[in-house]
């Protein structure tokens, strides 16, 4: 890599060196274009969920704008003559007509709208676990509040733009959807009526409500969730990435690889495989067959009637909404208010104010780089599984009436299962949640200061049996580990010791790959030079690392 | 530590090998390469062909799937028939996926395994820079705001500062007033009427009372239905008003049900005579409507008389007046005042004797 070249001129003189001329002279780019390409990103598997997000959405983009093209947005009633032969001669209104056409008459147009289909319910679930990712390891906390409500707005624009999209084929699922929608606006306290007539048109279902849901769809909300995503990239570029404590790693910097070219190629794969994968699920998963739904009839209904899974959560609490209603003065505040209003509201206020709470209660106003350990924030993971657990009572109560079919259970033990379970699992989540973190803190502590478990028992001259610990450190007379927790991941294994690992020095996969003797001789040289250079340093480092190390725990 | 670092001059920086300029400019911009490694320093040994085999393995799989996905998309019959005949059209769409996720996934494994495999390994470290603004720096800028305010005379000018405060709402008011307004829509008696209204001028031969028909237009016949039977009735309506007419309009759809023999119906206060016959009904007619979201509550058990809107599971006692007995749904089915007469022809048929005497469907503000 360190071949010799000659003296560079200053004039350009390769064809890419005049393009680069040519910019520069226009644009000033060489030291900003520079410092971009080497921005650091750090690399951790759980940092991947934002990118499956920003990549679906792209995806969506990409599909939707093909989609837009055979889609046709208008409630005015047609006769069927396409290739799907049950549904010919049956009344319908256009936009199901056109959606039935891009499946069956438009070559190759069903797999593009199931692409499309999956990459949205892969968005919002990875936006939601890129959310937890976030909560958990405590990355919201200053100066990341920002970015954290700016996330929180894309969940609940990307919710409505879901619901939005899943409208438009106007079947007898999404009407039903629609119409649950409408009810919804008229549960409104004084302006309800009101705001339901201004979105529909007049009374439900009217025959523009496809046509405004389609650019909400298709314009509005694409164009607002995309400049809160390029705000979102933007926040992390300049506030730059969390990273996980560990050896090396500091608040004042961010450790990593390069934009260009190792970060630039991984996350460009990346890409492919997250459309690669929409791709496979298009071809082989069928979703929302709404040919088997048939057009939307405002007196039919199948049963199993399930949104797409990220509404499901409001589906379920409505279903364990006890019927209390209230009356007064002569007016109405109907008990769908309340789970689908109300509820939402606030969830995401909760949500919205979590990291200033935080930070109050904890009288934290110092900047976060590093990232925190669950088990070291109990409070806060157990508050997490607490709201997970609320969650997922909600979104399974949206299917109660599948599990009850499947399980054969009453579907009124469903319900009132869902309304215990909503008031009971969240603190039992809770305080399970913190023991484990404690037990798990506990457990570093005591790997920490007895060594590791190596499996080897050894009988003592006088009959006792004991284990061996393999302390991780230096210990004192007592036989006890000096070092002192870090924030870090302790070793359990005496393979993460590097103990032996059979398998670890075979290279290949399907046969080893075995080199000739003189190749062999000059890659053991090569590879002994490395260790001796690592151990020199790790030497030099521990011994740093030991003058400047304070007992913080 | 970027502060400390110095460039090197230009006349150094021609000597050195783009590899020592990228360290240097890295450096310059507080980028520390702390660890670097060629995966193969001895070039040309197994391993490392190996390696780029299996990235040209990678990529050569994708080319393949994208030419194989035109040849499918080209040749491949994909019309949909029905069962019984060749059904070999449900090959097309797996085929595309497969082929399509085969080009993207090689695409996308063979740049991962080639930054992997082949690029070196590094270990970079970026200064953060995410201090505050410097001390002299936050005091500039106040004073450059506070400076531009005053050259504005807001602070002093207080009839500017009003006026402007009402030019710019009503300038961010004009907007939504255009928009809301346009799309404004009384909601008058939309949600308490229904097409069941007596209507004079269209059907006479009833006495304006409107007939009950199913969704082909068939009039309703008391012989229709078998004891313990249900059907689902809409207003005889044929005009289309606003684009719906008595069997589109969502607000119309109405459940008849007949009895079983010693089924009786506790009605509700008033509305005891509602059913068919007055005296002793057999017949009864509830909206289809649920009084909860508005979905339709079609699923009737027969055996416990009790009818269950699928969408949220409330449940209603037909026998008790369709009153609600389980899920959030708060109010009784509305009950459509039955009768039957006798068309010109001889036959019977049902009518509504008027319209619902309550709101049907989900609950509002001002339901009265």
């Amino acid at each position: 890599m360190t071949s010799g070249t000659p003296r560079r001129s200053d004039q350009p003189r390769t064809p890419q060196g005049k393009v680069g001329k040519f910019f520069d002279e226009r644009l000033t780019l060489a030291g900003p274009m520079r410092k971009q390409l080497n921005k650091v990103f750090p690399d951790h598997w759980s940092f991947m969920m934002g990118e499956i997000a920003l990549y679906s959405f792209i995806i969506l983009l990409l599909t939707g704008t093909y989609l837009t093209f055979f889609f046709d947005p208008s409630m005015a009633e047609v006769v069927y003559h396409g290739r799907y032969v049950p549904m010919q001669g049956i009344t319908m209104s256009k936009a199901y007509e056109s959606t039935l056409n891009i499946s069956f008459d438009v070559r190759g147009g069903l797999i593009v709208r199931q692409i499309h289909h999956w990459a949205a319910l892969l968005f919002l679930a990875a936006m939601l676990i890129h959310m937890f990712r976030v909560f958990f390891t405590g990355a919201f906390r200053k100066p990341r509040e920002l970015n954290w409500l700016i996330g929180l707005g894309l969940i609940a624009l990307g919710i409505i733009e879901g619901f939005a999209g899943y409208s438009l084929p106007d079947d007898l699922l999404s009407g039903t959807g629609l119409r649950i929608a409408d009810a919804i606006m008229l549960s409104i306290p004084i302006i309800g009526t009101w705001v339901a007539f201004l979105i529909f048109g007049g009374p439900f279902p009217g025959d523009v409500i496809i046509g405004r849901f389609y650019i909400a769809h298709v314009l509005l909300i694409p164009a607002i969730l995309a400049a809160l995503i390029g705000a979102h990239l933007a926040l992390v570029v300049r506030q730059k990435h969390t990273q996980f404590a560990q050896a090396g790693h500091t608040e004042h910097q961010v450790s990593g690889e390069r934009v260009y070219p190792l970060y630039a190629a991984k996350a460009g794969g990346f890409f492919f495989i997250v459309f690669g994968v929409c791709a496979a699920l298009g071809g082989l998963a069928q979703i929302n067959p709404v040919w088997l739904y048939g057009p939307y009839n405002p007196a039919q209904v199948s049963s199993g009637s399930q949104p797409d899974w990220y509404m499901m959560f409001l589906d379920g609490s409505t279903r364990l909404m006890p019927s209390w209603e209230i009356r007064l003065w002569g007016y109405d505040l109907p008990p769908l208010f309340w789970p689908t209003v109300v509820l939402p509201g606030i969830l995401f206020t909760l949500a919205g104010i979590y990291p200033f709470l935080e930070a109050k209660m904890t009288k934290d106003t110092k900047k976060h780089n590093l990232l925190q350990r669950p088990r070291d924030v109990p409070v806060r993971t157990s508050l997490g599984a607490m709201a997970i657990t609320f969650y997922m009572v909600l979104f399974l109560s949206g299917g109660n009436d599948l599990i009850a079919k499947a399980f054969d259970i009453s579907l009124n033990a469903m319900t009132w299962g869902g309304r215990i379970a909503l008031i009971i699992l969240p603190p039992l989540a809770y305080l399970l949640t913190y023991r484990v973190c404690l037990g798990l803190q506990r457990h570093d502590r005591e790997v920490l200061e007895h060594g590791l478990e190596t499996g080897i028992i050894k009988l003592l001259p006088h009959g006792e049996f004991i284990e061996v610990h393999q302390p991780l450190g230096p210990t004192d007379e007592h036989g006890h580990g000096q070092l002192s927790y870090a924030g870090t991941p302790v070793p359990k294994r005496m393979s993460q010791l590097g103990a032996a690992s059979p398998l670890k020095h075979i290279r290949g996969f399907f046969y080893p790959v075995k080199e000739k003797p003189e190749i062999q001789a000059q890659l053991d040289e090569l590879e002994a030079a490395e260790v001796q250079e690592r151990d020199t340093e790790h030497v030099l480092e521990s011994s740093a690392a030991g003058s400047t190390h304070t007992g913080e725990d | 530590m970027s502060n400390e670092f110095e460039v090197p001059s230009e006349d150094e920086l021609r000597e050195m090998t783009p590899e020592q300029l990228m360290i240097v400019g890295a450096e310059a911009d507080g980028i520390h390469i702390t660890h670097r490694r060629d995966r193969f320093p001895l070039r040309g040994t197994k391993a490392e062909k190996r390696a780029e085999r299996g990235v040209a393995a990678a990529f050569t799989l994708a080319a393949l799937g994208g030419v194989g996905f035109i040849v499918a998309f080209c040749a491949m019959p994909w019309h949909w028939h029905l069962p019984g005949t060749p059904q070999n059209f449900r090959f097309f769409n797996i085929t595309l996926g497969v082929l399509l996720a085969l080009m993207l996934l090689g695409m996308g494994v063979g740049l991962v395994l080639w930054a992997k495999w082949l690029m070196p390994e590094e270990e970079v470290i970026q200064d953060r820079h995410d201090d505050p603004s410097s001390e002299e720096d936050k005091i500039m800028t106040e004073g450059t705001l506070i400076t531009g305010l005053a050259d504005t005379g807001l602070p002093r000018r207080s009839l500017i500062l009003r006026s402007l405060g009402l030019a710019g709402g009503a300038i961010a008011t004009v907007p939504l007033v255009a928009l809301v307004g346009g799309m404004i829509k009384k909601p008058g008696n939309a949600l308490v009427e229904t097409l069941y209204k007596p209507n004079k001028r269209l059907f006479p031969e009833s006495g304006g009372r409107v007939p009950l028909v199913y969704d082909d237009w068939r009039r309703v016949s008391p012989d229709d239905l078998e004891p313990g039977g249900i059907a689902t009735v809409f207003p005889g309506v044929h005009k289309e008003i606003d684009g719906v007419n008595g069997v589109t309009s969502a607000s119309s759809p109405t459940l008849l049900i007949r009895l079983r023999p010693g089924q009786k119906v506790q009605a509700r206060k008033g509305q005891a005579s509602f059913g068919w016959p007055a005296n002793n009904p057999e017949y009864v007619a509830f909206s289809k409507i649920c009084t909860h979201a508005g979905c339709p509550a079609s699923l009737y058990e027969q055996q416990t008389t009790r009818l269950l809107c699928p969408c949220h599971q409330s449940q209603f006692e037909v026998l008790e007046d369709a009153k609600p007995v389980f899920g959030p749904a708060t109010r009784s089915l509305p009950k459509l005042p039955l009768d039957v007469v006798t068309g010109a022809d001889g036959a019977q048929y049902f009518v509504a004797r008027s319209d619902y005497v309550e709101p049907i469907g989900p609950g509002f503000w001002n339901r009265k």
